[in-house]
């Protein structure tokens, strides 16, 4: 399969700071890639030397089999792009800004258009300072989804959505998702988004990939707790390789354990004899807050 | 009210640069006139040739004001009457910064969450600007009786500035109510300062013939003040208008301010086509949208300029006819056509400068469209960096080509026994020297974006050589630094063609050198 997106070693320095050093980002061609990371981990500064805005310092980009610095306007002819941050131009009104970014692209969808507009219950006749945060979002990712391209690159497009147009954007990706031809680079904040939408992730942080795969590779690398009342004292336990914070209290045990201590540990408490056990599978946010958070 | 000291402090701190930069720059210009003055006209009898000369021409009476009396310090306030202009832009765009752009930026919420009253970001840029133009007055006062001049002239040449600055302040205030832009709301205060100086030259310059219209100087804020007379008949009575003129417009803007929601304007917002106009569709296209408005302003602007300038270039004449001695004076400095072409050939270097002046807005556009991420819209589109600069410097270097003709052809039309073609030419020589000023704030805009701003020291330095270069005697060197010092003045001068390539080489090889440079670099940087 080609790569969409194809970073490697990616260096990006600002005076004196390095906010990417060394970061790598593959991404597949159709596939939803999730891309996470604490605020400041050089998320928006990927993506703007994805889009030609920024020069990286080293390391090599490719995008759609392209270079993404020289051979920037070709490219954008491929690819739709919602910032982080929506502004519009006051004077022109929501459905002018989505029309004519469309056709700066190459051309839009008038049905889709007309379809988001729809579903994501947007006026496009509102001049654009008098659009709130939300409605601003909007009015970017409604031009990005009604154009036809091959890859969509959305810089927190849900932060301003209300709960129920955040449910209407994830209906709209899966869509594209469903119809295969599309990409979808997708940085993010809300991770249950990222739980429905993405087939693969990355996480980075201070401008380095710390982990890329799948949800259920990535889970598999994190830790179970285990609650279980015990028949008599479970020796050795305590110091198996891969169990952390063991507590013990009379017959009761709790403790954390890798995914791959998980078979040993079980042995052990088969071994004693148990009367009740709990186990609680490892959360999203437990698997983010240990990767957000330097040497953990 | 509360927190106003707080907001005042703030103020002063995000302006520590900018505020005494313009407080003492503007406070002491006046004092060097002085000097030169007396050197130039060192016995009372040359000061008295100089003042009738003056007093009638009115080309001079359109930049300076009316000139009443003789004496060293009648000729230094009079000399330094396009001050005002200056200190009021100063004022109004402070207060406008502190009000309208930041409530715009969102800066007024995140501390209208503190502890601060409704009224008081307001208050806090009235009482700095206000308390920055007497501090203004106060320097001009301290200097010139630095220099020896009488008192209560110098008093009262300093409250000329200050009530000058204070009066702006508050038309600054109550247009930063009316729009929810700042920049909409640093237009219309412009076009009040604009209006005010054309009542005030209409006012003078009627006042030098019959004096029918001469009451229009009293519409102006700008015309009271001129009417103080410092070291002349010292009138303190204008002044109470300004006073009177601060306060009114202090208060209407603080209920202007009661009677809105945060964020918004007092003009209504209304819905606009739900899809784009099948011509919308190009970065051309955008960059008519964006620009249009501004250069209608500004075209409508230089077409009253031309016809003011124009309307009174025929007194001119008629002051050469009525008064035997001055044709004498007229006669003697070439004739009355050679006046004429003179007073012609000096509008139009004014308004070249003026020209400059959009070109240098309309050029940072590209630099606001940067900061508020438009620009980032734009270019992930199918357009390089190269286009979308490129259809906003067709404004830059051709609106200035449209704003001088529409001067030029008013001058003309305003103007009808003399040559339309002569004097539009004048007008039109100033392009090379407008463009190169716009070709440098490309180059700022290109290799020190952050820096951009400095592209406005192009035009002040222009405007500082215009005011002082001649008055001060200054070296040619740095009269040469200002383009157009090299531009040949018409109808009447040469008309060598040489300067014209020249500068417009410069301005080409500048504009290239900065677009090389946005090429380049990091976008938003
Ligand atoms: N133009 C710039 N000049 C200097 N430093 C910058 C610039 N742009 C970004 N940075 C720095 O680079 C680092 C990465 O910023 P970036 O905006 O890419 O983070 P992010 O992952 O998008 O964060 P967030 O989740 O808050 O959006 C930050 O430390 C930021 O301060
Ligand atoms: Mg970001």
């Amino acid at each position: 399969m080609t790569e969409a997106i194809d970073a490697t070693g990616l260096v990006k320095r600002f005076g004196p700071v390095a906010a990417l050093d060394g970061l790598e980002l593959h991404v597949a061609t159709g596939e939803v890639h999730g891309f996470l990371g604490p605020n400041g981990a050089g998320k928006t500064t990927t993506i703007r030397i994805l889009l030609g805005l920024m020069r990286h310092n080293g390391g090599s980009v490719s995008l759609l089999g392209g270079n993404p610095w020289t051979e920037a306007t070709a490219l954008h002819r491929r690819l739709a792009y919602v910032p982080g941050d929506v502004t519009l131009w006051p004077t022109l009104t929501g459905g002018e800004v989505i029309d004519l970014l469309g056709r700066l692209r190459g051309g839009l969808d008038l049905r889709r258009k007309a379809d988001l507009l729809e579903r994501f219950q947007l006026d496009p006749r509102k001049k654009g300072r008098t659009y709130s945060k939300g409605n601003r979002q909007k009015v970017a990712l409604i031009a990005a989804l009604s154009s036809d391209v091959e890859l969509l690159i959305l810089d927190e497009p849900t932060s301003g959505l209300d709960p129920l147009m955040e449910e209407v954007f994830r209906e709209v990706v899966l869509e594209e998702k469903r119809r295969g031809d599309r990409t979808v680079l997708l940085s993010s904040h809300i991770l249950a988004e990222v739980e429905a939408l993405c087939d693969r992730l990355t996480i980075i942080r201070d401008g380095r990939t710390v982990e890329t795969g799948t949800l259920s590779d990535m889970r598999h690398l994190t830790r179970t707790t285990i609650q279980a009342e015990l028949a008599g004292p479970p020796d050795g336990l305590a110091t198996l390789t891969g169990v952390h914070a063991f507590q013990l209290d009379h017959d009761r045990v709790r403790f954390d354990v890798d995914t791959e201590a998980l078979e040993p540990a079980l042995q052990k408490l088969v071994q004693v004899g148990v009367r009740s056990l709990v186990s609680q599978p490892p959360s999203l946010e437990e698997l983010f807050l240990r990767q957000y958070q330097a040497d953990r | 009210m509360t927190g106003t000291g707080k907001l005042v402090r703030l103020i002063l701190r995000r302006d520590r640069v900018v505020l005494p930069l313009w407080v003492v720059l503007l406070g002491l210009v006046p004092a060097g006139y002085v000097a030169s003055f007396e050197g130039l006209f060192p016995t009372a009898a040359e000061r008295v040739a100089y003042a009738q000369v003056s007093a009638s021409n009115a080309g001079f009476v359109t930049l300076y004001g009316p000139l009443h009396g003789s004496s060293l310090g009648e000729l230094v306030a009079w000399r330094a009457g396009f001050l005002p202009v200056l200190v009021a832009l100063c004022a109004l765009l402070t207060v406008i910064r502190h009000t309208r752009a930041d409530e715009e930026a969102g800066r007024t919420e995140l501390i209208g969450a503190a502890a601060i009253g409704r009224p008081a970001p307001l208050a806090a840029a009235l009482i700095t600007t206000c308390a920055a133009s007497l501090l203004l007055g106060a320097v001009l006062t301290a200097a010139m009786l630095g220099q020896g001049m009488p008192g209560a002239g110098s008093v009262a040449f300093g409250a000329e500035m200050a009530l000058t600055g204070c009066s702006f302040a508050g038309v600054g205030a109550i247009t930063a109510q009316l729009t929810s832009s700042a920049r909409s709301a640093r237009s219309i205060a412009l076009v009040v300062l604009g209006v005010a100086f054309v009542l005030r030259v209409g006012g003078d310059v009627s006042a030098l013939g019959d004096g029918s219209l001469s009451w229009l100087s009293w519409l102006s804020p700008l015309g009271w003040v001129q009417h103080l007379f410092p070291y002349g008949e010292n009138d303190w009575w204008p002044a109470v208008l300004a006073v009177l003129f601060t306060i009114g417009t202090a208060g209407l803007a603080a209920v202007l301010l009661t009677r809105r929601d945060f964020g918004a304007g007092l003009l209504p917002a209304r819905l606009g086509p739900s899809s784009a106009a099948a011509g919308l569709r190009s970065p051309f296209a955008l960059a008519w949208r964006l620009h249009r408005g501004l250069l209608l302003g500004w075209t409508i602007g230089f077409a009253l300029l031309g016809l003011i300038f124009g309307g009174v270039g025929g007194s001119v004449l008629d002051i050469a006819a009525d008064n035997p001695d001055l044709g004498d004076i007229f006669a003697r400095l070439g004739g009355s056509s050679a006046l004429v072409d003179s007073y012609f050939a000096g509008t139009a270097g004014i308004v070249g400068l003026i020209a400059a002046c959009y070109a240098v807005q309309a050029t940072l556009r590209l630099r606001d469209e940067e900061q508020s991420g438009h620009a980032e819209a734009v270019l992930t589109t199918a357009v390089s960096r190269y286009t979308w600069a490129g259809t906003h410097l067709l404004f830059s270097l051709l609106g200035p080509v449209v704003v001088l003709a529409a001067e030029g052809l008013a001058t003309g039309l305003a103007y009808p026994q003399g040559d339309l073609g002569a004097i539009l030419a004048g007008t039109l020589v100033q392009l090379p020297a407008v463009w190169v000023l716009a070709a440098l704030a490309v180059l700022a805009f290109g290799l020190i974006p952050r820096l951009s701003a400095v592209a406005w020291a192009g035009p002040a330095l222009c405007l500082l050589i215009l005011l002082v270069g001649q008055t001060l005697q200054l070296d040619q060197w740095f009269l040469d630094l200002s383009p157009f010092t090299h531009v040949p003045h018409l109808p009447g001068g040469d008309a060598s063609v040489t300067p014209l390539v020249t500068l417009t080489l410069i301005a080409a090889l500048l504009t290239a050198a900065g677009i090389a440079g946005l090429r380049r670099r990091n976008l938003p940087d």
